[in-house]
């Protein structure tokens, strides 16, 4: 069974994020980072299956060469090799652009099932997964929190988690798969393992190596504009509820409570 | 793109980084039960063992995961990060206690006493200091009398790192005179018959760390538990401190670092007179001063660590790192407190912990005073 898992380095969930000078990106200067933390569940996944059925795990990663360090990262816990999509011409790209890269690097390669993370925890659009999937023609599966290979490794079962139920849904493969939290617990990239990792292979690829356009690619072909980035409203200070009686007390709660905070 | 070497590379980050998962996942969550109980639980060995955490430093040939020096501060300055060095403490006992058995040990003595403590199944600890010698190691007593195929051992050790529970000590012992000369490194297992400890000590500091007395009474050690020649371990002794002097310049510099972050935290939150504390000049230049002593030391260890990575003597320098590093600790960790007013004496507030952890730095390893003895005498003979 040969697995591929999409990769997206993002800030470490503890970085201090500022919105830079244009208003419409962050300051990067002091960022660490790291691999999406969803994307990290589909590596663990596959990882999985990989350990029951054989095969290779690929990494494939996108963005500028400190990404090598995340794809790096994935080879340290156990993937075989891993792919860098890393070209100046992809800086800015949307959603829509960066699925487009990857579906062409991974037409190329041998896969019974893709993982992506179900969003990258940096800007939360949650859509790459699905592009790809219709790019690469297969079906695909979002916000899944289980799955389960049929022992022919012909098809899969998997649990999307909805409203405190379970929708239980099975296709064939291949099929791309986007990995919520609650699928697995990841590994830890071993120190032995981050030793071994040094001598696995790790392509780089050019948007041209993989045959496709510049143009379409990067800030100037984006589908969806950023118009602005603002920093959440600072807390408020908390308000205490006043009155006499407990009975005061409940009544002046259930008034601010739909008048002010407009939530009964 | 950089025109200067950097200490840390591409694998130092990546080792950063897993042991940062491994201490918001296993440690932090815990670590204020851990501290008031006075001791974490055993497993966690178990669990550094298995993510190769224990192992970093170690040659793979004794079930090490390998590494450079960086890896290893890496490391070190990640598990620093849970917020109690006690934890650090007790979990890295086995850092000064397998170099030893390392530098002095056979191939044998190395594959059957090295390997379950770096896998977390065997917890090692360092026995130098006695009731009576502390800074004065040349003076210990306990005794070991080779009699047939065994030493018959008699006497005490004092303040012994993960002493309570301990199953095996590298045990600076007497076999000889008096003096350095007379000095023997033993592994003495804790299952023996004659051995016991004493209540876990209660402690300014580390509290998540046990720190206990052992008494041996009439025990009887295998000779084969000796570790080089007889004579040989006042020897082991002082080449083992470079390395443990190393590792707590390290603490000294994360502890420094944590109260650093934590004041500059604060005094962005807290106002007073209207405006946060960050908005006096007193305060920001307090901040200054703070930031400007933890980024000199850390450069200084660093450059240290460097240098006896290439295998340069630095005896000297490695005892002006430690001193200097504590030195810092102990003004930025007091400044921190200071700077949160009452809440930093509050156990809530991680500077309070930093505070009390920090004092023993300049205690443990060898005394700011010892260490400046050393320098001294480099400088002046
Ligand atoms: C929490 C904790 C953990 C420890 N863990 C371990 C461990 O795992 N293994 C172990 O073997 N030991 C351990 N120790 C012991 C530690 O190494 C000693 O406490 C330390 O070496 C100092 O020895 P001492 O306490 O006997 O002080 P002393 O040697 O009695 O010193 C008392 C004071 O006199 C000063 N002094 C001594 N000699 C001189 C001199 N020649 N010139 C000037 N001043 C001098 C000292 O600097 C100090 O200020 C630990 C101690 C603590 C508190």
């Amino acid at each position: 069974m040969n697995i591929i898992c999409c990769l997206k380095q993002v800030p470490d969930t503890e970085a201090q994020i500022k919105v830079a000078s244009d208003a419409k990106s962050i300051v990067t200067d002091d960022i660490k980072w790291v691999m999406n933390p969803y994307d990290e569940y589909g590596v663990e996944e596959g990882l999985r299956l990989k350990e029951k059925f054989g095969g290779e795990v690929t990494v494939v990663g996108l963005g500028p060469k400190r990404v090598t360090e995340s794809i790096r990262t994935a080879l340290a816990m156990g993937a075989d090799k891993g792919m860098l999509i890393m070209d100046d011409a992809l800086e800015g790209s949307d959603s829509l652009a960066v699925a487009k890269a990857l579906a062409a690097a991974i037409k190329g390669l041998e896969y019974d099932l893709v993982f992506s993370g179900q969003r990258g925890v940096d800007d939360d659009m949650g859509v790459v997964g699905a592009n790809l999937a219709e790019f690469l023609g297969i079906p695909h599966f979002s916000v899944i929190d289980k799955v389960e290979v049929s022992e022919d490794g012909k098809s899969v079962k998997v649990n999307r988690p909805i409203e405190g139920q379970t929708l239980v849904i099975e296709s064939n493969l291949p099929a791309l798969v986007t990995a919520q939290k609650g699928l697995n617990e990841p590994r830890y990239a071993s120190l032995p393992g981050i030793m071994k990792a040094k001598k696995k292979p790790l392509e780089e690829k050019t948007l041209s190596d993989l045959g496709l356009d510049a143009a379409e690619f990067g800030e100037g072909a984006r589908k969806v504009k950023i118009i602005e980035l603002t920093p959440p409203p600072a807390r408020e200070a908390g308000k205490i509820v006043e009155g006499e009686t407990p009975q005061e007390k409940a009544a002046e709660l259930a008034k601010l409570l739909h008048e002010e905070a407009k939530i009964i | 793109m950089t025109g200067f070497q950097e200490y840390f590379s591409e694998t130092h980050n990546m080792v950063r980084q897993t042991v940062r998962k491994f201490v918001e996942r296993e440690i932090k969550p815990f670590v204020d039960e851990w501290e008031e109980q006075g001791e974490f639980p055993r497993e966690l060995y178990l669990k550094a063992g298995k993510a190769g955490i224990l192992g970093i430093g170690y040659p793979e040939a004794y079930g090490g995961s390998g590494g450079d020096i960086f890896v290893k501060i890496a490391s070190s300055e990640e598990l620093m990060r849970c917020g109690s060095a006690g934890v650090v403490a007790s979990l890295g006992s086995l850092d000064i206690s397998i170099p030893p058995i390392l530098s002095l040990g056979t191939h044998e003595q190395k594959s059957l006493l090295v390997p379950p403590v770096l896998k977390g199944d065997k917890i090692s600890a360092l026995a130098v200091t006695e009731p009576n010698a502390g800074s004065d190691v040349a003076n210990i007593r306990t005794r070991a009398v080779r009699k047939d195929d065994h030493y018959v051992v008699n006497g005490s050790k004092m303040f012994v790192t993960s002493g309570a529970r301990a199953n095996q000590l590298t045990c600076a012992v007497r076999t000889g005179g008096e003096g350095f000369q007379g000095i023997s490194f033993l592994v003495i297992e804790s299952n023996i018959p004659g051995y016991s400890v004493s209540e876990k000590f209660r402690k300014m500091g580390w509290w998540a760390s046990d720190t206990a007395q052992i008494f041996f009474d009439e025990c009887k050690v295998p000779v084969e538990n000796l570790l080089g020649q007889e004579g040989q371990g006042f020897y082991g002794i002082m080449q083992n401190f470079q390395n443990e002097r190393l590792q707590l310049s390290v603490m000294a510099n994360m502890t420094a670092q944590m109260a650093l972050e934590e004041s500059l935290r604060y005094s962005r939150e807290r106002e007073a007179f209207g405006r946060p504390l960050s908005g006096f000049q007193v305060t920001r230049h307090k901040l200054a001063d703070m930031a400007t002593l933890v980024e000199a030391s850390k450069e200084f260890v660093y450059r240290v660590a460097a240098k006896i990575d290439a295998g340069i003597n630095q005896v000297k320098e490695i005892s002006m790192a430690k001193n200097f590093a504590c030195t810092v600790s102990d003004k930025v960790t007091y400044d921190a407190v200071q700077i949160h007013g009452g809440f930093g004496y509050m156990r809530e507030y991680l500077v309070e912990r930093l505070y009390r952890d920090n004092r023993i730095l300049s205690i443990g390893g060898g005394t700011q005073e010892i260490m400046k003895e050393i320098i001294s005498k480099y400088i002046l003979e």
